[in-house]
């Protein structure tokens, strides 16, 4: 408890040291609202059901299309690893496509889908997937051969030696994949929603700032910033979960 | 042998993104798909052409690079001296220990409101915004880095009379290089998606202004052009920097194993 208390100690005086200069006028309440009032409107919004009703279309958005993207994306990933002419097909059009900048792809889904929730999830699947896919795809390759022999061996038909070795095998580096499709899909949710939409958190953000709200403003990208930090140790939690075999 | 399998290979390689194009040039020809939704790939082609003979592109995809090369060297730059002194100074590492801890996971460009409302609409909050996103992962993957250089070579240099600076410079900055030219691999596409995206936004032109400015005119030529041109940019920086690694690098067991 002290040992956490010290550690987050200059987080504490930050906080206090933008307090103060807010307070004491050093910089205009326009451009640095006090920490308090940030606060008070956090409550207001949040008692309100404002706040309720972003968070959910967000996360209905961010859960469906990053969803998507770890069922298409491993499979992709785990069938292209299973076969070497789908890879010689396949694979340069990846390595090409994958440091395409993924934000790129939001006016095109606006094209496509409009502003209302397809679009954004729809950005976050494409967004999330490659990643994904190159886990898959990284990790059931560097299967080591004589794991899928052994369980040849043993009498594991193709199924099972794809369902009880290879995806158990590749599962570390599928994982990480999904770690850094997760915090693409924060960033692609979140700037989707900026550029159209009419609810979630980036919207309210974007909007609060229009109107000029700004305590509201610096609140929407707390709430924002508390939801990705969560959703990122709840992640790190079932990875350690799902990977605890191989830390004995 | 090797030669043919490679052109062999080659040629698979551009099958897919071939029948990708001639799918796209029949489907919207024939009319199957709205050209509204999507303008044949010849268009887009000649759309970018044009582009090219009046300057446009350049001038676009000029604006876009220069704020991306701006926040992207800053990043490199500030976020590698933090990182290294994080490992080497105790106050540095106690502040930012925490900052970083809470600052690399979350979404970074939930402020981009607030750095418009700091900055204004032109390239700083757009610079400002790059840097915040992507320098997290280069002073933690310095300072991992930093840190988990070989005790042993740095008692050995400690032992033949190296003095702090030299230590620094030649023991534990070239053994820390791996990871942070990783950290930079990581870091420039997330700067390259912030400068896009805050280009829609906050409006100042770019490639990503451009874009969405088709996208509301429908113009989708447009559009794809430059979906294009950025995708091409996307892809010749993150090649540079491999590149850029394996000259970096040329001394370490990573490259020369290759070579073998």
């Amino acid at each position: 408890m002290k040992k956490l208390a010290i550690r987050y100690l200059p987080i504490a005086l930050i906080i206090l040291f933008w307090e103060f200069a807010s307070r004491a006028g050093l910089v205009s309440q326009d451009v640095l609202p006090a920490f308090s009032a940030v606060m008070v409107r956090l409550w207001e919004l949040s008692a309100g059901g404002e706040m309720l009703v972003h968070v959910s279309a967000s996360l209905l958005r961010i859960s469906s299309g990053l969803g998507l993207g770890i069922i298409v994306g491993s499979a992709l990933g785990f069938l292209l690893a299973a076969s070497i002419t789908a890879q010689r097909l396949i694979q340069p059009t990846l390595t090409f496509l994958y440091p395409l900048p993924k934000s790129a792809l939001i006016p095109v889904i606006i094209i496509w889908l409009g502003f209302g929730n397809s679009a954004q999830i729809m950005v976050i699947f494409l967004g999330s997937l490659l990643p994904i896919v190159l886990g898959a795809y990284n990790g059931a390759k560097g299967v080591e051969n004589t794991l899928v022999w052994s369980a040849r061996s043993l009498g594991a038909n193709a199924i099972e030696t794809e369902y009880q070795v290879i995806i158990r095998a590749a599962l570390p580096d599928l994982l990480a994949g999904i770690r850094v499709a997760l915090a693409l899909s924060f960033v692609l949710l979140i700037s989707s929603e900026m550029v159209g939409a009419q609810q979630g958190m980036g919207f309210l953000v974007a909007f609060l700032g229009d109107g000029g709200d700004y305590a509201g403003m610096f609140a929407g990208a707390f709430v924002i910033s508390a939801i990705g930090f969560a959703a990122d140790r709840a992640y790190l939690a079932l990875y350690h979960h799902l990977l605890r075999y191989r830390e004995a | 042998m090797v030669a043919q399998r490679k052109i062999l290979n080659i040629l698979m390689g551009a099958i897919l993104p071939l029948a990708v194009i001639v799918l796209w040039e029949v489907a919207t020809r024939e009319r199957l798909v709205s050209p509204f939704l999507l303008p044949p790939f010849s268009r887009v082609m000649v759309r970018l052409w044009q582009d090219i003979v009046s300057g446009e592109i350049f001038s676009l995809a000029g604006q876009t690079f220069l704020r991306l090369a701006i926040s992207y060297s800053v990043a490199v730059v500030v976020g590698v001296t933090l990182g290294i002194m994080m490992a080497r100074v105790r106050f540095v590492r106690w502040v930012l220990d925490p900052v970083i801890s809470i600052g690399l996971p979350t979404p970074k460009i939930a402020f981009l409101p607030i750095f418009i409302l700091w900055f204004g609409v032109f390239d700083t909050p757009k610079i400002v915004m790059a840097i915040v996103a992507c320098i997290f992962p280069l002073i933690a993957g310095t300072w991992s880095g930093t840190q988990g250089v070989d005790k042993y070579l740095v008692w050995s240099a400690q032992n033949l009379g190296a003095t702090r600076r030299e230590l620094l410079l030649h023991v534990i900055f070239p053994a820390a290089l791996p990871q942070i030219l990783t950290a930079m691999q990581v870091a420039l596409p997330i700067a390259f998606i912030v400068v896009i995206v805050t280009e829609m936004l906050s409006g100042g032109s770019g490639l990503g202004g451009s874009m969405i400015e088709g996208a509301r005119l429908a113009d989708t030529a447009r559009v794809f052009e430059n979906l294009i041109v950025i995708g091409l940019m996307g892809f010749a920086f993150l090649r540079a920097l491999q590149i850029l690694r394996r000259r970096i690098l040329a001394w370490h067991p990573e490259v020369l194993q290759e070579k073998n």
